[in-house]
């Protein structure tokens, strides 16, 4: 399959894994290593003392890129700092920026996310943003100078699935830079219509790490990444109203 | 305050020496005191004072 591109980075794998929500380590590198994912989510977070094992071992194992996020933010300066910390912590200036509007629908905030994206494009960083399914502010944030574009399917950790795919396909037809499909999705159907849509790929976590058997649908996850893609390069059927015949009707 | 305990600060105290109540690794440990980042090559220069907040932060499972 055509690889990822990101920043001039290329990945052969088009699914983003995140780490949050596995049971265990164990569990999340069977995950992990199951997806074939070449790039990972991390959040940043007070160092716990009493904590057995790093996800960065796991990832460094696995030879998977660290992406760090700015999860947990509720403002632009708190995601700009959270940025840098990553930066300092992990030696990598990549950054998914998470602003989130509040904690009970977790959607994030445009005008936040696009301040701290603006700051942290102008700071050096590769700034992925994590928005909602929302063309006009992915083609300004895009003009910004942002490497990529997160929409939203669906809710964090709902697993409701894409919600709007007419908004996700404007966000494809609206900016160049690669569309990646995050959060809401569900099951293995759901990563296989975002990439149909036209996603350049697809971040998912809790779909996999809170299966009731992960590493199978990693697996799943995977193949439907896979077919999805496979399916828009190989461009659908139109829909018709009414059927139509494959073979001559006369005899 | 070092990750929002309390902490005497003996004086003169360093970054480098804070992070060492935490934790012997160096790599994949971030610091920032009263929301300034402090990169790693000034933790042994860097000195505490009595009211300064310290986080040290690290990547974990998260997004």
């Amino acid at each position: 399959m055509d690889d990822l591109i990101i920043a001039g980075e290329s990945f052969s794998s088009r699914l983003i894994m995140g780490t949050g929500g596995a049971p265990s380590l164990e569990v999340l590198d069977q995950a992990l290593a199951a997806s074939g994912t070449e790039l990972t989510t991390v959040a940043i977070r007070r160092l716990d003392p009493s904590a057995r094992g790093s996800v960065l071992d796991v990832l460094r194992k696995r030879d998977i890129k660290v992406l760090p996020n700015t999860a947990g933010c509720f403002t632009a300066g708190e995601a700009v700092l959270t940025a840098r910390l990553a930066r300092e912590a992990l030696g990598t200036n990549w950054i998914k920026v998470e602003v989130i509007a509040d904690e009970r629908t977790l959607l994030p905030d445009p005008i936040e996310t696009f301040d701290a994206a603006e700051r942290l494009v102008a700071d050096g960083f590769v700034v992925l943003p994590y928005i909602g399914d929302d063309p006009a502010l992915a083609r300004r944030l895009e003009q910004a100078g942002c490497s990529a574009v997160m929409p939203l399917g669906g809710p964090i950790g709902s697993g409701l699935g894409i919600r709007n795919p007419h908004s996700i396909e404007l966000i494809v037809e609206a900016v160049s830079v690669p569309v990646v499909l995050d959060a809401g999705i569900g099951t293995a159907s759901d990563a296989a219509l975002a990439m149909e849509l036209g996603c350049a790929a697809v971040m998912l976590a809790t779909a996999v790490t809170r299966a009731q058997q992960p590493e199978l649908m990693a697996l799943a996850m995977k193949q439907a990444v896979e077919a999805g893609r496979l399916a828009r390069l190989a461009g659908r059927i139109p829909r018709r109203r009414y059927a139509e015949a494959s073979s001559p009707m006369t005899p | 305050m070092i990750n929002g305990a309390s902490h005497e600060v003996a004086d003169g105290m360093t970054v480098a020496q804070a992070v060492r109540t935490l934790t012997t690794a160096t790599t994949g440990v971030a610091v920032a005191v009263n929301d300034e980042v402090v990169t790693r090559s000034s933790w042994e220069t860097t000195a505490l004072s009595d009211r300064d907040r310290v986080e040290v932060l690290t990547a974990v499972q998260g997004g």
